[in-house]
């Protein structure tokens, strides 16, 4: 794997998708309606022919495509740092200055030809490419053959026109040169990074049928009407909308602007009170409900009043099988079957026979995804029905009635001087101290469960 | 664009329609006319795929979002700036507690940060360079990294100063190219990773065993994303075959493909309620795709950015797309209506990874200008 450097000048396939874009937009500024308005720019003493200023490149460009001026001075610079454009003044520094500098097309865009060296033959793509190019060549040659008639008319003129030349010259060259051997602290723009080989070629790719058999399953799928589908988002966006920090703020405050941790204090994972909006949240759904540890605590604690606790209780030890240690699974397997699955279990659950039956077969030879079709059977009876009832419930209501609303925290009267930044133990820290706790808690007899602080 | 077909090397490879018979055993497989019927038949599936997609394809998001309030000024600033990285910054992710991260850069250094202090609380040098994925473990003590080394190795968090963290080191994963993607499922005991050599896989960390992995893309898949969804069993990649790819992730399948960019797909984020996922690109654009309705559903692009996308996450609520772009820019986008809401500018390089905090208070980019940025 090699990693292509500045040195080889080549460009890469994921610059040709930039470059066909920045050829249009030269192509679009050098359109001789609808283009930019080239005219003489002085240099000191000299003339320049067929020039444009900095801040006609801005205006042209805010102009086109409707952007502010921070943006097109920003697009302007990719420009003039990628060679399309050159400047005149100062030409070491390929920066675009909103101001009277004067700058130029490059005639022979070096970043094309570059590119057109390394071209790999691609079919389509030569094709298209060599579109843009005669396209772009056009234009050039149009603005290159009127500098030479002119230059050509008034040769018996003043040394001011081949003094404008070789100025010209001179700063065509600088730019190339610029790109190509950038100066130590600028960045080279031709650096790409890692290449990523054109495996079209040179890798065994898949078997045609392999598409062909994803095609005909897809021909087979069930999709649903956009209109619903798109109707979806709204209303997630909305619901949502209110606890989305960047987009409504968060109270007390966000951390990252006032340097206040509230928030995060305020919500951490198990509080004696927790936020309104946190609450809330578990009534979006059941999976917002579940991933709340507090919200799956209080759950807990209903279904232990409607004596269905142990459907939780298993789907919990189903997850610790999905995701937990491969070394582990047959132990967790047997326990499994043997506190909810086995006639008379302390725990057992109501699975379908269908269900039962097959889980049963399964757990002869256990796997992870063994309790799969058990375990997404008592996940969606909890979510018809208990869950439900749960957001109807005084348990839950209460809950709702005593969350905690914080206040916004008003911009500190002195806002120029900066709060201290506290730091907060890492979960590594607070993962270790509770296995030396529980170790010598284990010792001692007694059973410590140490949550994680933050 | 006529879309590309891939192609097979090795002509033993071609499956024959017709029963082999004693003749053919001997005879060889003319190579084109068996290519030229298999892209037939592949392309006439294609775009019969395409005319069921269309046929329920009613209406545009952009349409369905004129009755949303338009979104007002958007002010987003700098709030940290972390300096510590010799070189590029290649990736990042979050910790759990919102506010540590983990980063890697080109010359194999992998930092956490409590973003909040910007102190830097564990460093580690990779064997290798080009470290190009990095994850935070879920429990907060162990992150997972890789890149030129081809494979993609765990270390555990350790606090005590005189320990050093590189002993602790664990291989899990390890492809044949390199690593551009690496992702702990819901628990610190599986990695889920993508590479250069084209392929996906599933490991189970403790054993450093392969437990499935996922062929399907014909070139390297450059990126992935686990599905938040109620049974947890998908994940999306993207490639430099131009594809987004949706896996199961207990059989190996693919269930769905979309292929609508016109180049390298660099990122995959799944819209928070596990309906769509968004994809960013070399082409310069970002792209909405529903998997209900099993098409893309919005293009986020403008003739004024010119350069590929690094990387795309969405804000708590979806309405968000924050972009980087590789002209050192982020751009932020009404999901939505399909607009640009905002374009930051600030970093002195591209950007090349972007994470929203996951409480959604902040996002996070690194970028090849050495630094990181938390906006808020």
């Amino acid at each position: 794997m090699t990693i292509n450097t500045l040195a080889k000048g080549g460009c890469h396939r994921e610059q040709m998708a930039c470059f066909r874009k920045m050829e249009k937009v030269i192509v679009a500024m050098q359109d001789p309606d609808m283009g930019m308005k080239m005219r003489n720019q002085r240099l000191l003493i000299t003339v320049i022919p067929h020039a444009m200023t900095g801040h006609d490149i801005i205006a042209w460009l805010t102009h086109k495509y409707r952007i502010s001026e921070e943006e097109s001075l920003h697009l302007g610079n990719m420009l003039v740092k990628y060679g399309y454009i050159y400047p005149l003044k100062e030409p070491r520094c390929l920066v675009l200055r909103p101001d009277e500098s004067p700058y130029r097309f490059q005639v022979r865009p070096l970043t094309i030809y570059l590119a057109k060296k390394n071209i790999r033959k691609q079919g389509e793509l030569m094709e298209y490419e060599k579109e843009r190019y005669s396209l772009l060549h056009k234009r050039i040659n149009h603005t290159w053959d009127f500098v030479v008639m002119q230059a050509r008319e008034q040769l018996r003129a003043s040394k001011q026109r081949r003094k404008a030349d070789r100025i010209v010259l001179e700063c065509q060259e600088q730019a190339y040169w610029l790109i190509n051997r950038p100066p130590p602290g600028v960045n080279n723009v031709l650096d790409t990074g890692l290449e990523r080989p054109n495996n079209f070629s040179c890798r065994v790719t898949l078997v045609s049928d392999f598409i062909i058999e994803a095609c005909r399953k897809a021909l087979g799928r069930n999709r649903v009407k956009s209109s619903i589908c798109l109707e979806g988002f709204l209303k997630y966006s909305e619901q949502y909308l209110n606890h989305d920090p960047i987009m409504q703020g968060c109270l007390p405050s966000n951390p990252w602007i006032s340097d206040d941790t509230a928030h995060w204090t305020m919500n951490a994972e198990i509080v004696p009170v927790p936020t309104r909006l946190r609450v809330e949240r578990w009534s979006f759904s059941f999976m917002e409900l579940l991933n709340d540890a507090m919200g799956r605590r209080e759950f807990m604690t209903y279904l232990e009043k409607e004596f269905s606790a142990e459907n939780l209780y298993f789907w919990q030890a189903c997850e610790d099988i999905r995701h937990g240690e491969s070394s582990k699974i047959v132990e967790k397997v047997e326990d499994i079957y043997k506190n909810f699955l086995a006639p008379g279990a302390a725990r057992w659950v109501n699975i379908d026979s269908k269900t039962m039956d097959k889980t049963l077969e399964g757990i002869k030879r256990p796997h992870r995804f063994v309790m799969d079709d058990a375990q997404m059977h008592i996940y969606f009876l909890m979510k018809k029905d208990s869950y439900p009832r749960y957001l109807k419930s005084d348990l839950y209501k209460n809950m709702l009635a005593k969350a905690i609303v914080p206040q916004e925290t008003k911009k500190s009267v002195f806002p120029f001087m900066r709060r201290q930044r506290h730091s907060s133990p890492s979960p590594a820290q607070t993962a270790t101290q509770a296995a030396e706790e529980e170790g010598l808690a284990k010792g001692a007899g007694a059973n410590s469960a140490a949550g994680s602080h933050f | 664009i006529p879309m590309q077909t891939y192609f097979i090397l090795s002509y033993t490879q071609v499956k024959i329609q017709s029963p082999p018979t004693p003749e053919m055993a001997t005879q060889e497989v003319p190579l084109n006319e068996t290519l030229a019927h298999l892209k037939t038949e592949s392309e006439t599936l294609k775009s019969k795929l395409e005319e069921e997609r269309a046929k329920l394809h009613d209406v545009e998001l952009h349409q369905v979002a004129e009755k949303v309030e338009g979104l007002g000024q958007f002010v987003m600033k700098t709030r940290r700036t972390l300096k510590g990285h010799g070189n590029k910054v290649l990736c990042m992710d979050w910790c759990k507690d919102k506010r540590r991260i983990v980063s890697s850069s080109q010359d194999g250094k992998v930092i956490v940060w409590d973003a909040f202090t910007t102190n830097k609380e564990h460093a580690v040098t990779m064997p290798c360079t080009w470290v190009m994925a990095c994850a935070y473990a879920p429990s907060g003590c162990a992150v997972a990294c890789g890149g030129l080394d081809n494979k993609c190795s765990v270390y555990p968090l350790s606090l005590d100063k005189n320990e050093n963290l590189a002993a602790k080191k664990k291989s899990v994963a390890m492809h044949t190219n390199y690593l551009s993607a690496c992702s702990f499922t819901n628990s610190d005991m599986q990695i889920l990773t993508s590479s250069g050599d084209g392929t996906c896989a599933l490991w189970d960390v403790e054993s450093g065993q392969l437990l499935q992995s996922f062929h399907g893309h014909a070139a390297d898949v450059l990126c992935l994303d686990l599905a938040p969804s109620e049974t947890g069993n998908t994940f999306v990649s993207g490639g430099c075959d131009k594809k987004a790819n949706v896996w199961d992730m207990r059989s190996g399948q693919c269930i769905q493909s979309f292929e609508t960019h016109e180049s390298d797909i660099n990122s995959v984020r799944y819209y928070p309620s596990g309906d769509a996922f968004a994809s960013g690109s070399d082409d310069a654009t970002c792209r909405l795709y529903d998997l209900r309705a099993d098409r893309e559903v919005a293009i986020y692009s403008k003739d004024s950015i010119i350069f590929g996308v690094s990387s795309v996450d969405f804000s708590l609520s979806g309405r968000l797309l924050f972009g980087g772009y590789n002209d050192y820019t982020i751009n932020v986008w009404d999901v939505l209506k399909g607009t640009r809401v905002s374009i930051l500018f600030g970093h002195e390089n591209r950007v090349s990874t972007l994470r929203v905090s996951p409480d959604g208070t902040a996002f996070c980019t690194g970028s090849w200008d050495h630094t990181l940025r938390i906006w808020a």
